[in-house]
């Protein structure tokens, strides 16, 4: 039945921007302060208080344009859009309507292997509001006003998006992105990045869009998916069973798994936008666009391209490798310290230490082992000073300790022995006492092979060279 | 001491004829003597004895300026840290401001002497001080009269001698009005010149702080005070002050004053008309010329500047909801409970009606028909004062159609109310800097002249008006009391 129906998304992805002080005050942005520290008379909207623009803030939303090939508005102005809550102090929160600082742009997403583009039709910038407060006051509700005034970029997309997974597709790269830019921790638990999403059906090969809701406030790439595939299915079965879908508000509840009506479009506020007259129109200059397109950084996408060209690695590595510039840093580090072949260095990356840090719960930024000691590491398999295997217990000296990979392999004469000479004598002895397991080999058992290396390297600790070893061992049985 | 002006008081000052302390208590006495005229809503006797304590100290020490020791007074519209600042409501009876506006900071800090806070009404809307939640403010000069509109108490304390200078805001003539009531000097600066930042906004694009007093002079010297770029408000303009005393005796021959024909009409009351004519006779003598100029779009500003007034006020005022300062109604029930009762129990009749018609023209519908249109209108507005000040160096007009009505007359008619700002509201569309200064009586009440400049023209408004009253004295006629 659902095969007939084709789904169509928009999202309003809120990024709260990386500035050290509010929008339009001095206050901190910190999170978790104790509530209500970080709130200035500003915040508070005392009486007689105004606005002053954070140049910073209106620089990190120039260089989010930049990155998706924006128009940027040479000329924006803020406006007031009103309405009652408690917490929003003033009454109205100050945003950006009819001007936005920027336009038309677009993002390139992958699914199912597929590159698809979507459309971003805006990106403004605006003030968040407090919190409001609902337990622990008995009945009553608290207000914190730590948050109102944390700038705000709100990015707005096309109703590009025709399925749950797309819609994921385009968050986690929006997510991948701001971060990138560093213009935002894109910390969804602490609601630094997140999202409204709209969402209407409509029968396959219609033109006009269905009627949409609008599901506010999901923070979670996990409850994205599962909010739009609730709604989906609801709304179709509203249809299907002769109803009409309302534009409406809907809350997703993560814990029920489902969407519920907030408010229709009959209870929706008329926001009365209208220019603040306390702020000047915003002007970005060439001068200004002209520096911090100097100062962008490589694009996830350009940097991608890269690795796989310069570096020469698959897909899945360059992939992982470019998922944050803090790991695509680390990784062009690793390779310029160690000197060593990209791949070597792609594998221990990815491998041992991602399987480190997601085990300890850590960024790559916070690794116990710094570039110079991970690039130690890679230099020593690379040149056979260690085999494979004792890099591993090596990793683990570097995790836990502070010690160089070559003080290491020293401390725990772990050095691999590539002497002939000495794997000979013990290639001897061993095939002296297992004379009836060397008969066997040369009668045809070749899985017996495996038995001579491993005894071998049991003998020799680890650190007998397994390419020397085999060569020593296929003559000696021949 | 009272009859003195600045510069005299702060030579006495300096050659300890009295101490600030006494010049202080002597006005505190007049103010506590004349407490009928509701000119003050909070008296601040204890600092103000304080601060001119401080004063004397630092004219001992050789450092004081002129405005050290000077007992003045601020309108309840700025903010004055740990002191009640009510902005003529309700609402705020209870609010006692956690920081100084930007003006009460500079005049604290050159070692002005606060007396108190002055009477307004409430939320500087009015032209009359009648909705004030703490009364009307009466005439000096009549006390059956009304002292003006918004910045009554400002106007009244200063015509009384209750206070040396005051500091006034206007939005649509809430400085000049109550001054030409009242029968004495005021100046709105350029939109920008003086810094907003705590001064409770009515309607921010229009809203500028000023100095009151009995000479342009002294009104030099308070505004020269007040006057400069703010960083914490974002429309104030960077754009230094000059000196604005040092330009007052420049002589005027050959300045040219324009005088609009859409004012000067057969409309305007004959004995208005005859004090007017007078008054520029004497510019003629002293050297001026005369020209007439013409601004075709004059006769749309009141219904452009109510929209985009009571637009901007219907946004300021809705964070007076109870929830973190001002009135909160008994017992809410729920949060709309909570917001109707405590903005319906605390905002008075002519507020509300403002909210309500902001409300009504910022409405999906409705913002293109009248908040856009009266923007375009102010456009056209600006751009006819631009015109005649390309021919003219300042514009004349009257400050009000009639000297101060009753109190009572006007309160039950709100058009009948806002018509009478005909002549001054149009400046603060258009953000130019005007004067209102004392020309005569009628009937024996005072009335003024409007001198209308170019942008951050202000030295030159107070040079016209200083060289005016060089040459006449109405400036120094005082009330018997």
């Amino acid at each position: 039945m659902n095969t007939q129906w084709e789904v169509v998304i928009g999202l309003e992805i809120h990024a709260q921007l990386a500035t050290k002080s509010k929008i339009f005050s001095g206050a901190a942005t910190a999170y978790g302060a104790e509530p209500n520290t970080q709130a200035c008379v500003i915040s508070l909207g005392m009486p007689g208080v105004l606005p002053v623009l954070n140049e910073d803030a209106v620089r990190k939303a120039v260089v989010f344009g930049m990155a998706i090939e924006a128009e940027i508005a040479p000329y924006s102005v803020f406006a007031r859009k009103n309405y009652f809550y408690p917490d929003l102090p003033k009454g109205y929160q100050i945003s950006q309507f009819e001007l936005p600082i920027v336009g038309n742009g677009h993002l390139d997403i992958e699914v199912d292997g597929e590159t698809k583009r979507i459309g971003v039709t805006r990106a403004h910038l605006e003030e968040d509001a407090g919190k409001s407060l609902h337990e622990n006051f008995h009945g009553s509700t608290g207000i914190d006003l730590n948050r109102a005034g944390t700038p705000l970029l709100e990015i707005v997309s096309e109703p590009d998006m025709r399925s749950a997974k797309e819609a994921v597709a385009y968050m986690r790269k929006i997510h991948d992105l701001v971060r990138y830019l560093k213009i935002c921790d894109g910390n969804m638990q602490e609601g630094s990045f997140r999202c409204d999403a709209n969402v209407s059906v409509r029968p396959k090969g219609q033109i006009e869009f269905g009627t949409r809701a609008e599901i506010k406030n999901i923070n979670s790439f996990k409850f994205v998916e599962k909010a739009i595939n609730h709604e989906v299915e609801r709304q179709i079965e509203v249809i299907e069973n002769g109803g009409r879908v309302v534009q409406e508000t809907r809350l997703y509840d993560s814990d029920k798994d489902e969407t519920r009506s907030m408010r229709s479009k009959e209870e929706a506020n008329d926001y009365r936008y209208f220019p603040d007259p306390d702020l000047l129109p915003v002007f970005v200059s060439d001068e200004l666009k002209a520096e911090l397109k100097a100062a962008l950084p490589e694009l996830p996408e350009a940097k991608l391209l890269r690795f796989k060209t310069d570096y020469k690695l698959n897909d899945e590595s360059a992939t992982i490798l470019t998922s944050s510039r803090d790991m695509a840093d680390y990784f062009e580090n690793v390779v310029k310290i160690s000197g060593c072949e990209s791949a070597i260095c792609a594998n221990w990356i990815t491998g041992e230490l991602s399987a480190a840090l997601n085990r300890a719960d850590l960024e790559i930024s916070a690794s116990p082992i710094n570039t110079e000691r991970f690039a130690g590491l890679v230099a020593r398999i690379a040149d056979d000073t260690i085999s494979g295997k004792i890099g591993k217990q090596v990793f683990e000296f570097l995790w836990n300790g502070s010690e160089s990979a070559d003080e290491i392999i020293e401390a725990q004469g772990l050095r691999q022995i590539t002497d002939t000479g000495a794997i000979e004598e013990i290639i001897d002895t061993i095939l002296a006492t297992n004379e009836k397991q060397a008969e066997q080999y040369r009668g045809g058992n070749e899985k017996m092979f495996g038995f001579f290396v491993g005894q071998v390297m049991k003998a020799m600790q680890g650190k007998g060279n397994p390419a020397e070893i085999n060569k020593i061992l296929k003559a000696k049985l021949a | 001491m009272h009859n003195k002006t600045i510069t005299e008081l702060a030579q006495s000052l300096r050659a300890k004829e009295f101490s600030s302390v006494e010049l202080t208590q002597h006005f505190l006495n007049r103010v506590n003597q004349h407490a009928d005229l509701n000119a003050f809503i909070t008296v601040t006797e204890d600092l103000a004895l304080q601060a001119a304590q401080a004063a004397d100290a630092r004219i001992a020490a050789g450092n004081a300026e002129l405005l050290t020791g000077i007992p003045m007074a601020h309108k309840d519209i700025f903010c004055t840290q740990d002191v009640k600042t009510t902005c003529g409501s309700k609402m705020l009876d209870n609010f006692i401001a956690p920081y100084n506006a930007t003006i009460v900071e500079k005049l604290n800090a050159v070692g002005a002497v606060n007396l108190g806070k002055l009477n307004m009404d409430e939320f500087a809307m009015g032209s009359s001080n009648e909705t004030s939640f703490y009364g009307a403010v009466k005439n000096p000069w009549n006390k059956n009269a009304v002292s003006g509109g918004s910045s009554g108490g400002s106007a009244a304390a200063v015509a009384a001698q209750l206070a040396v200078c005051t500091t006034g805001s206007d939005t649509g003539g809430s400085i000049r009005q109550p001054a030409a009531f009242c029968g004495i000097t005021g100046i709105k600066p350029t939109y920008g010149r003086v810094s907003r930042y705590g001064m409770i906004a009515y309607a921010s694009s229009l809203d500028q702080g000023g100095s009151m007093a009995r000479s342009a002079e002294d009104c030099a010297i308070l505004l020269q005070a007040m006057a400069g770029f703010d960083a914490k408000d974002s429309t104030s303009v960077d754009v230094s002050v000059p000196d604005y005393c040092a330009d007052l005796n420049k002589p005027l021959a050959g300045l040219k004053i324009g005088l609009p024909k859409e004012f000067f009409t057969a409309d305007l009351n004959a004995d208005m008309a005859a004090t007017l004519e007078t008054a520029i006779n004497e510019y003629k003598k002293l050297g001026a010329e005369i020209k007439d100029v013409s601004m075709p779009n004059l006769k749309y500003a009141i219904p452009a500047y109510y929209v985009i007034a009571s637009a901007e006020c219907s946004s300021n005022l809705s964070r007076f909801d109870g929830v973190r300062f001002g009135y909160r109604c008994e017992n809410p029930a729920d949060l709309n409970d909570l917001y109707t009762r405590s903005r319906g129990e605390a905002f008075g009749k002519e507020v509300k009606r403002r909210i309500l018609m902001g409300t009504y023209a910022l409405s999906a519908g409705y913002y293109d028909a009248y908040y856009l249109k009266a923007q375009q209108v102010r456009r056209l507005i600006s751009d006819d004062f631009k015109n005649a000040l390309n021919e003219v160096d300042v514009i004349f007009s009257p400050v009000t159609p009639t000297p101060a009505f009753n109190i009572g007359e006007k309160i039950a008619n709100p058009i009948e109310m806002y018509l009478a700002d005909i002549y001054t509201i149009a400046i603060n569309l258009a953000g130019l800097p005007a004067m209102s200064i004392p020309a005569g009586f009628i009937n024996g009440l005072p009335v003024g002249l409007q001198v209308i400049g170019n942008y951050f023209d202000e030295a030159r408004l107070l040079n016209v008006a200083h060289a005016y009253q060089n040459v006449t004295d109405w400036h120094k006629q005082s009330p018997s009391l």
